[in-house]
């Protein structure tokens, strides 16, 4: 309906579309289960990888697609609007290990790495935050020390998606000495893989949503990281995980539109159907109203996060205006998920009805990849800068 | 089945690659809600959502499966129909489809006839060693297609083929028959069509769409036969009636008996 705003091209209209026939069919029918027992079925990740969708913006050399960001978005709230929590791993995956490895890994690790991960062999996950460091990430604490051809790494990572199904997980670490100091200079990345001696899965979260991508602690108990793995330059890994949360925000924005567009959908639908006072709720102009708010909210999102990744596409720095979608869309979400429930009365309070659980997944995007707080930072931040 | 086993292996010993044509409808996906347009003879078409017919869908898979398991040979889509039908052939190119022809044609005729002749004028002479159809297509369901292109071509034909191998000169298929099943041998060149649970189509992945695109599309007018055959009103199925509550508890099971026997003469 709103997708009409923005003409997608004959290829991203079939990308759409099997993107949403692969969802309807092969995670609709699992979805609530997973959800129920916060389980997550590996077969999935080999699904999306045979159809291509876990290597979407890696170039065709390192056996990727090569498509842009504006189809890859298109793809993902396909996938979310059916699954948030698939979509997460698919948002994850795409946009941040592979495209930190594709800009600043070595040609070795591209060979290594990035092809099985763009073929889909290989999942690719983000360790970023701790228990102490979340919006503040450049106070983590993570210590890899230098030891001959390898770096000895301590600390616990917090919160990583899908951390203990992932084989190849791009660590944050700090590589400056406690007698000097360097703040987020201080921090470099590696690339880690389940096999290497101390690394361990920690405590599974227990969440509220998005419960299907498990979410764990790691723990570096002396970690043994060959010095082949430092990725890019030491002392740089907080710029390089900063600019990378450039392509995550837009994920999460597409993920977010996803949930609400499917709250939008199930409301819309509900509200022709559910009789009170003799006649469809959607009968009444204080349904209309919010059916429509809701609607106009979406379609906005959109609007700004599909300008915002042509932006990208045509190669323009998009800092600020990812933030805004980010912004945008998930407070969208949470909104929308919000008014969904109220369309749906006590039938949305539980679980029998679809957007209990959307209520639920939507909540996380206005935290993770950062917080909405973050995000107004950020954008505050870029219009002093400009001035 | 050990006959089919050996017609394979004959097959792949030296014969010319197997080349299969598939005729392709789009028609509305079934899950929406349907309207009837203003005219009173068809489906008020504003909003649905459209993508291959089921059947025919189950027909493509079948032929590229085949052509994969002989390691040789092509498949080819037709559809006939107005522009759109080519992203219909587009997607079939997707899973893996050669060659499409779009027939063009502004409204897909009602008759099955007119539309078979169109078909036939571009199957003659086009080398096919198999024409596959769904069994019918979802929107309109006649089923007569395929059954009318064989007969123009000359062809045997098998409906309702439910397993489906084809091997040097000739073909066997399972078709599956009230209470049972039976399986019947063909000589090739031959048409079929399709039963469901043969193969579930597969998922065109992104690479597939992304050389869909280069794949060759002819588009040639469709040379409609005689239209003999025109709707002349279409209803919606009546409204399901309200229920009635006779009551609660054991009391009324003897009421509730009696409406099912006598009223609704359902026990
Ligand atoms: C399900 C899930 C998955 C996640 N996946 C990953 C992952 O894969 N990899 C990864 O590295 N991390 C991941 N995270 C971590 C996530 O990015 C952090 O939770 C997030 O950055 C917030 O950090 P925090 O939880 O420590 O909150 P805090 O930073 O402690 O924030 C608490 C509150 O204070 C506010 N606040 C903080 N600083 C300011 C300020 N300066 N001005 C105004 N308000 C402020 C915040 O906005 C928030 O409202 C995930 C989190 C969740 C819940």
């Amino acid at each position: 309906m709103s997708w009409a705003l923005i003409p997608l091209t004959e290829e991203q209209r079939a990308i759409q579309q099997a993107a949403r026939s692969f969802a309807r069919a092969e995670l609709a029918p699992h979805s609530v289960r997973w959800d129920r027992d916060a389980s997550f079925d590996r077969e999935v990740v080999g699904k999306l990888a045979a159809l291509g969708f876990l290597g979407m913006m890696i170039p065709e050399e390192y056996d990727g697609q090569g498509l842009d960001t504006c189809t890859y978005l298109v793809a993902l709230e396909e996938i979310a609007a059916v699954d948030a929590s698939v979509a997460v791993l698919m948002s994850v995956h795409n946009s941040l290990p592979t495209q930190m490895i594709l800009r600043w890994g070595s040609a070795e690790q591209k060979d290594r790495y990035l092809k099985g991960m763009a073929r889909g062999e290989l999942l690719g996950a983000f360790a970023l935050s701790e228990p102490e460091a979340g919006s503040d990430a450049a106070s983590l604490r993570a210590q890899a020390t230098k030891d001959g051809d390898h770096y000895v790494l301590e600390g616990t990572k917090a919160w990583v998606s899908h951390g203990s199904m992932a084989d190849v997980i791009l660590c944050m670490a700090r590589t400056d000495t406690p007698g000097e100091r360097k703040g987020a200079r201080g921090i470099s990345t590696f690339i880690l893989t389940p096999d290497m001696p101390g690394l361990h899965i920690g405590k599974k979260e227990d969440k509220m949503g998005l419960r299907g991508d498990p979410t764990v602690q790691l723990v570096l108990d002396g970690l043994r990281v060959p010095k082949a793995n430092l990725l890019g330059e030491e002392g740089m890994g907080f710029v390089y995980a900063m600019q990378s949360l450039d392509n995550g925000r837009l994920g999460i924005s597409a993920q977010a539109i996803g949930i609400a567009r499917a709250a939008l959908e199930h409301s819309v639908a509900y509200a022709a159907e559910r009789k009170q006072f003799g006649k469809p709720i959607k009968e009444f102009q204080g349904v209309q109203f919010k059916l429509a708010d809701m609607a106009t909210r979406v379609t906005s999102s959109r609007a700004l996060l599909y300008a915002a990744a042509s932006a990208k596409d045509r190669g323009e720095p998009v800092t600020q205006f990812a933030s805004m979608a980010k912004l945008q869309a998930t407070e969208t979400a949470m909104w929308v998920t919000t008014q969904a429930i109220q369309i749906f009365g006590g039938y949305g309070y539980v679980k029998e009805y679809p957007v209990e659980r959307l209520f639920r997944d939507a909540k996380v995007t206005e935290i993770y990849e950062g917080t909405s707080e973050i995000q107004r930072i950020v954008i505050a931040r870029e219009l002093y800068a400009r001035s | 089945m050990g006959g089919t086993i050996f017609l394979v292996n004959f097959f792949t010993m030296g014969a010319a690659p197997v080349k299969i044509a598939v005729c392709i409808k789009r028609v509305p996906e079934m899950d929406g809600a349907f309207k009837i347009a203003a005219s009173g003879t068809a489906v008020d078409e504003t909003g649905l959502k459209w993508d291959i017919s089921d059947f025919d869908g189950y027909a493509v898979e079948a032929a590229l499966q085949m052509t994969e398991k002989l390691g040789a040979g092509e498949v080819h889509v037709i559809s006939l129909g107005p522009d759109v039908v080519q992203e219909t052939l587009r997607k079939a190119l997707s899973m893996g489809c050669a060659r499409a022809t779009h027939l063009k044609c502004d409204v897909v005729p009602f008759d099955p006839f007119a539309i078979a002749s169109a078909l036939a004028a571009e199957l003659q002479g086009g080398g096919y060693d198999l024409v596959m159809f769904g069994k019918m297509s979802i929107d309109s369901a006649n089923g007569a297609v395929g059954l009318m292109v064989a007969d123009l071509l000359g062809m045997p034909m098998v409906h309702g083929c439910s397993k489906l191998d084809i091997a040097a000169g000739a073909g066997t298929a399972r078709r599956e028959i009230e209470g049972g099943g039976e399986l019947v041998r063909f000589s090739l060149p031959a048409v079929v069509s399709i039963d469901e649970g043969i193969a579930r189509p597969r998922y065109p992945s992104l690479k597939g769409i992304m050389a869909a695109k280069k794949k060759p599309m002819d588009v040639k007018p469709a040379q409609l036969g005689p239209v003999r055959l025109t709707v002349q009103k279409m209803d919606l199925p009546a409204a399901r009636a309200a229920g009635r509550i006779l009551g609660e508890g054991a009391a009324v099971v003897p009421e509730l008996v009696r409406l099912l026997q006598q009223e609704a003469k359902v026990i």
